[in-house]
């Protein structure tokens, strides 16, 4: 087999930089290195016309028209600006804002500081498929709800949630629809004309481009859509975002959503082909496997599945010359396992013994076979050291037992 | 995590993984922990005659650190007496292992656990048991 280890398959973490994009972006470094706001001389009309181009690809991409697009430091910035930024441009007009509680930390956390600011934050729960229940939405609207912030696909478990209607109730009242489209954009075909969706964050190092670069897409007609900025000085970006551009950020940017575009038809099927293949090994291969998230509404690449019994972490040391992620607490730096497997209703059980899998554009079918065999052997050792799986074969039922808690 | 020698040692090579009758008079079983913790170990210790540990055996569910902890808690148990196991403290786990501050918490568990076999033991042998040097359960 000839596999380069390590492999990495965390591609919902970040992805590396296409070389293209490399290249695309090195000139902007030593060459076209003006600040594209230096409106008197030609390293800056370069700067400018460069940041121009990126901006209008990156528009056409998501169907917007390049004055809706904001640059940023990435996705966490555009959801903070989307979340924080409409809720202060729009105070009088109400006070209420719905979201998921499976959203991204950076989605949730804004709302967590609206709320302690006077805001009304709505969190729906998910179905145990992952996918929000469209009449708890319809439901939970009130004359004061100004934002419905909802991401468009999952970055653990891959779920893609039920975007045009959830724009179409949005449209019926009024109410301005934000979107994480992180984990979609350069994935699956996204267009916020179709989807109804007023604001969008996403970014760059998702598809294959650089870190330190996002957007925000923020509607200009039918409705006009403003956001308050949380960056003060200088008035860049329309008043919306102020500081000097990463140009060559920017220049990546671009030529990853254009690659991204170009390419998705057949990075998609190859992409799903590898995630079902390593699916249907798992699956048939280990018993007790449990697929989080419904297959019906994901993202062609991305797989998390539990192996019941063994703990994530343990699995993680067990391929260590493979690079996935877990939603044990034990991987994590609050200690917590996985609030958005939890709220699938899983169990923290299952919750500790879960993988995730992002695989991308350089990865391989052998790469995923590899990783399947592997899989196999480290998940049968350590059910053989699993007090749980004894007890399993024991005929005893885990949720019966009174555990002693340290 | 970037982990240790020892603590990969112990997790490649876990010593003593595997059961002992639980229904035995001379053998003690604690399970500490809960799968909601992400952290279950079972640990037992089979005593003789002369009151020394003669054989010990785990199981774990958890993390490296958990694993190496408790694998190296039956190491260290074996050749001991009883009186001697219940002088193990987390704290020596911690330096064997090189445990990251994080981690600390799975040698607790293992210590919980060597006590919890024991107390078991006694239980069953009508030794009396020092609750609170057993840390009660």
């Amino acid at each position: 087999m000839t596999v380069k280890t390590p492999i990495y398959m965390d591609g919902h973490a970040t992805t590396p930089v296409d070389p293209r994009v490399v290249e695309a972006m090195l000139p902007y470094f030593t060459q076209v290195f003006g600040n594209a706001a230096s409106r008197n001389h030609s390293f800056g009309w370069a700067a400018e016309e460069a940041v121009e181009k990126s901006r209008e690809t990156i528009a056409r991409a998501i169907g917007a028209d390049p004055k809706e697009i904001v640059f940023t430091s990435g996705a966490t910035e555009s959801n903070n600006l989307a979340i924080k930024g409409v809720a202060e441009m729009y105070a009088e007009k109400g006070n209420h804002i719905i979201t998921v509680v499976t959203e991204h930390k950076a989605v949730l956390d804004p709302c967590k500081r609206l709320s302690k600011q006077g805001f009304d934050v709505t969190y729906l729960g998910v179905q145990p498929n992952g996918l929000i229940n469209l009449e708890e939405l319809r439901a939970a609207f009130t004359d004061k709800t100004i934002l419905v912030s909802i991401m468009t696909a999952n970055n653990e478990i891959g779920v893609i949630q039920p975007m045009a209607e959830i724009g179409r109730m949005c449209a019926e009242r009024d109410v301005l629809f934000h979107t994480d489209a992180t984990q979609a954009v350069g994935k699956i075909p996204f267009d916020v004309q179709k989807l109804g969706v007023h604001l969008a964050s996403f970014t760059a190092h998702k598809l294959y481009g650089p870190k330190g670069v996002g957007a925000l897409y923020v509607r200009r007609r039918k409705p006009r859509v403003r956001v308050a900025p949380m960056l003060d000085g200088g008035g860049h970006e329309r008043g919306m975002r102020s500081g000097t551009l990463n140009v060559a950020s920017i220049v990546g940017f671009a030529k990853a959503v254009e690659i991204a575009v170009t390419e998705m038809p057949e990075e998609t099927k190859r992409l799903q082909a590898m995630r079902d293949h390593l699916r249907k090994r798992l699956t048939t291969e280990i018993d007790h496997v449990h697929e989080n998230g419904t297959p019906e509404s994901k993202l062609p690449q991305s797989l998390n599945v539990s192996f019941e019994f063994v703990e994530g972490e343990s699995l993680l040391m067990g391929i260590a010359d493979v690079a996935v992620s877990s939603g044990s607490a034990c991987t994590s730096a609050s200690l917590e396992p996985s609030y958005v497997l939890k709220s699938l209703g899983i169990g923290d059980e299952l919750a500790h013994s879960s993988l995730r899998f992002g695989i991308g554009r350089f990865n391989t079918m052998e790469e995923v076979d590899y990783i399947a065999d592997k899989l196999v052997g480290v998940v049968a050792r350590l059910r053989e050291m699993s007090p749980l799986f004894e007890m399993h074969n024991e005929g005893v039922d885990l949720k019966t037992v009174q555990w002693s808690h340290h | 995590m970037a982990y240790g020698e020892k603590l990969l040692e112990h997790y490649e090579n876990p010593r003593n993984v595997g059961s002992l009758d639980k229904k035995a008079k001379n053998v003690g079983t604690g399970i500490v922990g809960a799968p909601e913790c992400g952290d279950v170990m079972k640990l037992q210790i089979q005593v003789n005659a002369d009151g020394i540990i003669e054989d010990a055996k785990f199981k774990t569910f958890g993390c490296g650190s958990a694993i190496a902890s408790s694998s190296l808690a039956t190491e260290w148990l074996k050749g001991k007496t009883v009186d001697e196991a219940m002088e193990i403290k987390n704290t020596a786990i911690v330096e064997e292992l090189s445990l990251p501050p994080i981690k600390i918490h799975c040698s607790v568990l293992a210590e919980d656990a060597i006590k919890a076999a024991i107390v078991d033991f006694k239980e069953k042998n009508g030794i009396p048991v020092d609750r609170e040097t057993a840390g009660a359960h």
